[in-house]
């Protein structure tokens, strides 16, 4: 039963919790309107916080000089092309050991996992030169290769937890009914299935865009997803405020976007159940 | 009920997905290991030759390795703390009942789902510039001297970088914990007329104690391969006051092309992420029983 709060309290901690929360999220905020002011008023001292002249020329601007629709391509492809193939693999795999689970399946689970564990410093060098040999670098298939193994572990697992949670004894009752594998699959088991996919995908997604370890190290100019077209910021272009935040919106908000549908699936994804 | 033929199904449903993830840890790593023990320069192709341990030694009586320990610990730790303690506060503040809950919740989540590259900069530029950030604005406001971050205090400055990327996270964990606690059992606490610190300190705390745990662990894996941060702030520098373990087998292998000596890092690397692991992966596997 929810306690009776006094009207008092209440008031205090929305005060607090709003000022806190405003906070933590002002970088982000500031980021948003540096990207609708002009190049002098991003830099203006005092700075303008709403009061000032909206362009939209920063968004423009840098399209025109660098091509920014083909690096929002590439994160798009590289990170859905990722997860969805990630998925194809994950999902039979996961389905089996959650619904035909045998006497290893645990010690499976665990080593997929200890994958994850490795840094990738540690391979950086050998996947860069077989990349090389084999004229994957700065190319996005090389990069859906490699975010589909660093995130497959992660989807597997993932995929694993809501699996299990569906009732094997639906199954049976469907079999004494006389179902097929294949009505059993069509009809029972992918309708319950579908939210667990769509969380693992929406998840694996915001990875796989802000993945900025391999995105760095693997390509150049033709590949270059948004993390690493943003990494060419730093000096000097970072200097220009308003055009540095135009890119930084527009690369951050389809993820902010899916990220907050994604709230529950984080806690579940990130911690491999460990905490639901 | 599984039958032998729905076994042998399972076993090739399975296999994709173990033969490619074995194929990607194998593979790789058995060549780190293998250009570990040569010399192998890239500028110099077709030089290699065996060499022994003389890489690992190299590597580990270089005093940039241990400054780079020291920094990589420097980094989790800092960042552990800060997230952590941070964490719990904001949790506790998000749990109690005020107007707007889903709101706030939304706005202190937002920065996990910033692409490190993009929060590294803004907060660098907009923020941290000694001459035109917010900061060195604010810093005028009160009569202070303009600080220049990222140059007298780079390794904090990097800390709060990615803190800020890693509160929400933290503090999303902890909240889910704290909301399965059993409030009756505070209630019954508070009637007895326990105080709020005895109410955190022997319930509340207790009760987060594995969520914590896996905080710390989870949030260690990733914040030993801090890269991108450091990347575009600050370049490890200056000097090597940011170079963590990471970005020195990076400098070792992609800027000075050292083969041999960056396998040897990377190895090292392995090794120290593997002894976190091991604790991780215990609780995970507990876990998987209950």
């Amino acid at each position: 039963m929810a306690r009776a709060v006094s009207t008092r309290r209440k008031i205090t901690f929305t005060v607090i919790a709003w000022v806190i929360g405003i906070a933590i999220f002002f970088p982000i905020l500031w980021t948003i309107l540096t990207s609708f002011k002009t190049e002098g008023e991003a830099i203006a001292s005092p700075p303008s916080f709403l009061f000032f002249d909206w362009t939209l020329e920063n968004y423009t601007t840098v399209q025109e000089r660098s091509n920014y629709f083909l690096h929002f391509w590439n994160s798009v492809v590289i990170s859905l092309g990722s997860t969805v193939l990630g998925l194809i693999i994950a999902i039979p795999a996961a389905w089996s050991m959650a619904f035909v689970p045998g006497k290893r399946t645990k010690d499976v689970l665990m080593w997929m996992l200890s994958t994850k564990m490795l840094p990738p410093v540690g391979v950086l060098i050998p996947i860069y030169l077989l990349f090389r040999d084999a004229g994957l670098l700065d190319t996005r298939t090389g990069l859906v290769v490699v975010l589909t193994l660093m995130n497959l572990p992660i989807i597997v697992w993932m995929l694993y937890t809501y699996f299990r949670e569906i009732p094997g004894e639906i199954l049976e009752a469907a079999r004494m009914d006389g179902a097929g594998l294949r009505e059993e699959i069509i009809y029972i088991l992918t309708p319950m299935a579908v939210p667990g996919i769509a969380s693992t995908l929406l998840l694996n997604v915001i990875l796989a865009w802000n993945e900025a370890f391999w995105t760095l190290n693997l390509t150049a100019a033709n590949a270059a997803p948004l993390t690493a077209f943003i990494a060419s910021y730093s000096s000097p272009e970072g200097l220009f405020y308003a055009k540095l935040s135009a890119a930084s919106t527009m690369a951050i908000a389809p993820i902010l976007i899916l990220g907050w549908f994604s709230q529950k699936q984080l806690v579940r994804g990130l911690t491999f159940g460990a905490v639901k | 009920m599984a039958t032998e033929h729905s076994r042998a199904t399972a076993r090739l449903m399975i296999s994709p997905a173990v033969l490619l993830l074995l194929a990607w840890m194998i593979v790789p790593l058995a060549l780190t290991l293998y250009f570990s023990f040569l010399r192998y320069n890239l500028l110099m192709p077709g030089m290699e030759e065996w060499a022994g341990f003389l890489n690992y030694k190299f590597f580990l009586t270089d005093p940039a390795f241990f400054s780079a320990v020291w920094k990589t610990l420097e980094l989790v730790g800092g960042v552990l703390i800060i997230t952590v303690v941070g964490g719990i506060l904001l949790a506790l503040l998000l749990d109690q009942q005020f107007w707007g809950q889903g709101a706030v919740r939304i706005l202190v989540i937002a920065p996990f789902f910033v692409m490190p590259t993009v929060s590294a900069l803004v907060w660098k530029n907009m923020f941290m510039n000694p001459v035109n950030g917010l900061f060195a604005y604010l810093a005028k406001v009160f009569g202070l001297p303009p600080f220049d971050f990222l140059a007298q205090a780079p390794m904090l400055s990097i800390i709060m970088i990615v803190a800020w990327e890693w509160l929400p996270f933290a503090t999303l964990i902890l909240l889910t914990a704290l909301q399965s606690l059993d409030s009756e059992q505070l209630e019954a606490a508070e009637m007895d007329g326990a105080s709020f610190i005895s109410r955190f300190f022997y319930i509340v705390l207790p009760h987060l104690s594995r969520a914590i745990t896996v905080v710390i662990l989870i949030q260690t894996i990733f914040l030993l391969s801090t890269f991108a941060e450091i990347l575009v702030t600050t370049n490890g520098g200056p000097g090597t006051a940011t170079t963590n373990l990471t970005y020195l087998v990076y400098v070792q292998s992609l800027l000075q092309f050292d083969v041999g000596g960056g396998s040897a890092g990377g190895v090292v690397a392995i090794i120290l992420a593997n002894i976190v692991a091991i604790f991780l992966m215990r609780m995970i596997g507990k876990n998987l029983d209950a």
